[in-house]
């Protein structure tokens, strides 16, 4: 059936989570010298897919060829000796070393330990691939982007021509985004295999090939990306019709709800977070903070949640009637007391927002169990909200007294997000809110978060994919460093221009 | 294709939930075959009769009614201890001070009874102490916490210094009170008057005991369940960032749950005291802080379930030392017997979890090849 022959090939793979089948009897061919794009929404099968093509996971049925020979890969250890490396989200580093000794940690040689020898051929491999990396240079100096291309450079040196990265641009500016593509192309040039697992329907245009389609654990299709659009491929993973634009109703009119003046904010270590940062959120609007991750956003909306302790400035809540209460220095407890009803959807989901082993009832009483005299807690209303959030939000699981962190990322952002928007909140802080969401959760998402904002809710939006933050906000503020680079309307704003301002800081702080 | 051999033997998959009734059949499996490769153990070993020493240790703890009663009060205190620790564990505080807790109970009880035998009536007196042994409880699980609320000191460590520091101090009252002096011991306080004893009800030295300690396990029940206290304990242990995210005052929390943990061994120690020995000693705890960490877990939490395991902990400890003097076997032999139990009953849970998946072709292929 192949004009060429495929590098590698799946055939009829299996594989059950308990009732769960991730993976239905899917059929799929990688071929060296191109760029596959596999496409799937959250929970369609597309990581297990490649865990146990990279021998995390190993399949209950199916065969896997490499190169027409069968193969039975065991380990990661199995699949690096077949050539196959993955590069997965979460980077497996340890900080206090260097690349090299990252990148060789592990690696079985004989005799002495020969790091320069080490660091030559690392310089070679990046030479060919144009890497940007410093062999000597120590994790915990690194940005980001620079992990990540040691780890992509790890499983080059350990002689992988069959490369999986799952969401790689997920944590990168478009800068870096450009300059990771780039090294792709020039590695499929090169003649290696390359799968990229992202959401992300304008990289997979960019950049792929060819594009294979999972949805519910089972293969949908796949064709040369040339000859489809996104339009197509979004209706192919979600099994319907979808509408890809994003709302952006006109604000409802706007009053200053959150002013911060000045906030300076240092970590444990000392090390400032956010300098001197000025701005104010208005009522029926929704203001975007757009930064490289890291540079002060988690800081912002933790201090205004009243969970970061701060150094200096303030930040005011302004009332309805005109009146202003101080939010600074309060914590959250003291915050409601106050009448000020702020609801925070941080970005650690579940370390945070949500208790993952408690079932979704639970999680609801996460907010409310304080309610009332008794000392014990009323377990009915909360049972209730959860099944209304279920219902209303289209929640998949199997009942309430499921324990959150058995649903998939999609559902639990729902329960989170559903959560706090019922306590009709008048401040709406939302960090990263459909990080990893596929294509139909994220447009829920952005369809509550629109709703909120036609209440006349003040909602902050912190996110990382530019494309969606010049839809949807009104304002974008742009940090960069922890210092305030500049705030731009959100219609007509440039994608490279809020790029840059992201990596410079862009504009003349207005009070200095 | 021998390329097939490579494939592994069995890989593990994780199961879904199981219905309970199928996981209750892993459980009595395990103990079934624990009790099968103890008997196998005991005639290789030791050439004795397994059905004979299975016998022995049921006769030890259900022969007579006095042996159920001894049975039911080792039970009754085990769960009270476990009880105790069981709020903390629940927090993920790893309170493995239990045996200090108990101690500070003991000691303060006997100094009760000793101290104000004359001076004011039985039923304050009992009273008092009983005030007297959950405060000093409270207080011994309390100062770790405390330290762990304000300086993030590590708890493990923490609560077993206690432990020490509680024993040296029965040791040296132990001395201060002796009974006749030079004995190293203090003997049945109030032997004579009784002055300080709980009273006994039903004709039976245990029942009071036994009576309150199940009173407690509801209310633990109750209180880890149902209160607003027990939901914010349980999220403080899962998450402590979600907890401060929401508004829980975490180190509020857990101080006050260390105090609650200490407060029950405190009455513990205030039951084995006044209620049953009616003496001071360091060995009045009898490693059960220790045990009752086991108990709890292998409950998981849950104080309904800690009834049986406490009574399973105490029967196998009972009947060990029963076949120890019988069978004139080394005490060690009848502890490899208790390993080997705990060690199927323990690692069972891990079948319940996952379950191995087995080479689908190897039946087939070995079929072809014959």
């Amino acid at each position: 059936m192949d004009n060429k022959n495929a590098a590698v090939k799946m055939r009829n793979i299996s594989k059950s989570f308990g009732t769960v089948k991730a993976n239905d009897k899917i059929w799929l061919d990688i071929y060296r010298g191109e760029i596959l794009a596999l496409l799937g929404e959250n929970g369609s099968g597309k990581t297990t897919l490649m865990n146990m093509l990279s021998g995390i996971y190993f399949p209950d049925e199916g065969e896997i060829f490499i190169d027409d020979k069968e193969v039975v890969i065991r380990s990661p250890k199995d699949a690096l000796n077949l050539g196959i490396g993955m590069i997965h989200q979460h980077f497996k580093l340890v900080d206090v070393l260097t690349a090299t000794e990252n990148i060789i940690l592990g690696l079985e040689g004989k005799g002495k330990l020969d790091l320069k020898s080490a660091a030559k051929k690392i310089r070679e491999i990046c030479d060919a691939y144009g890497f940007d990396v410093d062999p000597d240079q120590h994790i915990y100096e690194m940005s980001v982007s620079q992990k990540q291309t040691v780890e992509i450079v790890k499983v080059l040196y350990r002689g992988a021509d069959i490369l999986i990265l799952d969401e790689p641009t997920a944590v990168l500016t478009p800068q870096e985004t450009d300059k990771l593509f780039a090294v792709l192309r020039n590695m499929r040039d090169a003649g290696k295999a390359i799968v990229i697992i992202t959401h992300k329907m304008h990289e997979v245009e960019d950049l792929s090939d060819r594009v294979a389609v999972l949805r519910h654990g089972q293969f949908i299709g796949d064709m040369p990306t040339k000859d489809t659009n996104a339009q197509e491929m979004t209706n192919m993973m979600v099994g319907h019709a979808v509408e890809l634009n994003i709302d952006r109703p006109d604000p409802v009119d706007p009053k200053p709800r959150v002013e911060v003046k000045n906030l300076t904010v240092r970590s444990i270590d000392g090390i400032v977070k956010l300098d001197d940062v000025s701005f104010t959120a208005n009522s029926g609007e929704i203001l975007g903070i757009a930064g490289i991750s890291g540079c002060g956003q988690k800081e912002l909306l933790e201090a205004i949640a009243g969970l970061q302790p701060t150094e200096s400035g303030s930040i005011s809540y302004i009332k309805d009637d005109g009146s202003r209460e101080e939010l600074l220095g309060k914590d959250p407890l003291s915050i409601a007391d106050l009448g000020v009803v702020l609801s925070f959807v941080p970005e650690d989901r579940l370390g945070m927002g949500l208790v993952a082993n408690m079932d979704l009832g639970d999680n609801m009483m996460l907010r409310s169990f304080r309610k009332g005299k008794s000392v014990f807690t009323d377990r009915k209303s909360p049972r209730k909200l959860a099944e209304n959030v279920v219902d209303e939000l289209d929640v998949v699981t199997p009942g309430i007294s499921t324990p959150v962190r058995r649903l998939s990322g999609g559902n639990v952002q729902k329960v989170l997000v559903g959560r706090e928007i019922a306590s009709a909140p008048t401040v709406l802080l939302t960090a990263y809110a459909v990080r990893g969401l596929d294509i139909n959760s994220s447009y829920t998402i952005y369809d509550l978060i629109n709703r909120q904002k036609q209440k006349g809710v003040a909602v902050i939006y912190v996110g990382e994919d530019l494309d969606v933050l010049l839809e949807l906000c009104d304002r974008i503020l742009v940090l960069c460093g922890g210092k305030v680079s500049g705030i731009v309307p959100g219609r007509g704003a440039k994608k490279r221009e809020v790029g840059m301002m992201m990596t410079k800081l862009g504009g003349e702080k207005a009070d200095e | 294709m021998n390329n097939n051999s490579k494939e592994p033997l069995f890989h593990i998959v994780k199961r879904g939930t199981l219905p309970w009734y199928k996981a209750w059949g892993i459980r009595l499996l395990a103990v079934v075959i624990a009790l099968i490769v103890c008997a196998i153990v005991t005639m290789t070993v030791t050439g004795e009769n397994p059905i004979q020493v299975y016998a022995t240790m049921i006769d030890s703890s259900f022969g007579s009614e006095r042996k159920v009663w001894i049975l039911a009060q080792n039970t009754a205190m085990l769960l009270g201890v476990s009880l105790a620790v069981t709020p903390a564990f629940r927090m993920k505080f790893w309170n493995i001070g239990g045996e200090g807790q108990i101690l500070a109970g003991c000691l303060a009880a006997a100094a009760c009874m000793i101290c104000l035998a004359d001076t004011v009536p039985n039923g304050l007196l009992i009273v008092i102490s009983a005030v007297a042994s959950i405060i000093a409880g409270a207080i011994w699980g309390g100062i770790p916490a405390f330290f762990k609320a304000k300086w993030n000191t590590n708890e493990t460590l923490f609560t077993l210094m206690m432990n020490y520091v509680a024993t040296q101090l029965v040791a040296f009252f132990v001395i201060i009170w002796e009974v006749p002096k030079g004995a190293g011991q203090i003997g049945i306080i109030n032997q004579s008057t009784q002055i300080g004893w709980l009273p006994q009800i039903g004709g039976n030295k245990y029942m009071l005991n036994v009576i309150i300690i199940l009173v407690l396990t509801v209310a633990v029940y109750i209180y880890l369940n149902y209160s607003k206290h027990g939901y914010e304990l349980s999220v403080v242990g899962e998450s402590e960032r979600t907890a401060r995210y929401v508004g829980i005052k975490v180190e509020k929390v857990i101080i006050r749950t260390m105090l609650l943990s200490g407060a029950i061994c405190g009455i513990v120690g205030f039951l084995l005291v006044s209620g049953t020995d009616h003496t001071l000693s360091t060995s009045l705890s009898g490693g059960r802080g220790f045990t009752a960490v086991m108990i709890s877990w292998l409950a998981k939490f849950n104080p309904i379930i800690m009834i049986f395991a406490s009574m399973l902990l105490a029967f196998l400890d009972k009947g060990a030392s029963a076949i120890s003097t019988n069978f004139g076997l080394n005490h060690s032999f009848s502890d490899i017997l208790t390993g080997i139990i705990l060690f199927f009953i323990i690692g069972c849970e891990f079948f319940i979890s996952y379950k191995l998946s087995f080479r689908k072709s190897a039946g087939k292929e070995a079929a072809e090849n014959v």
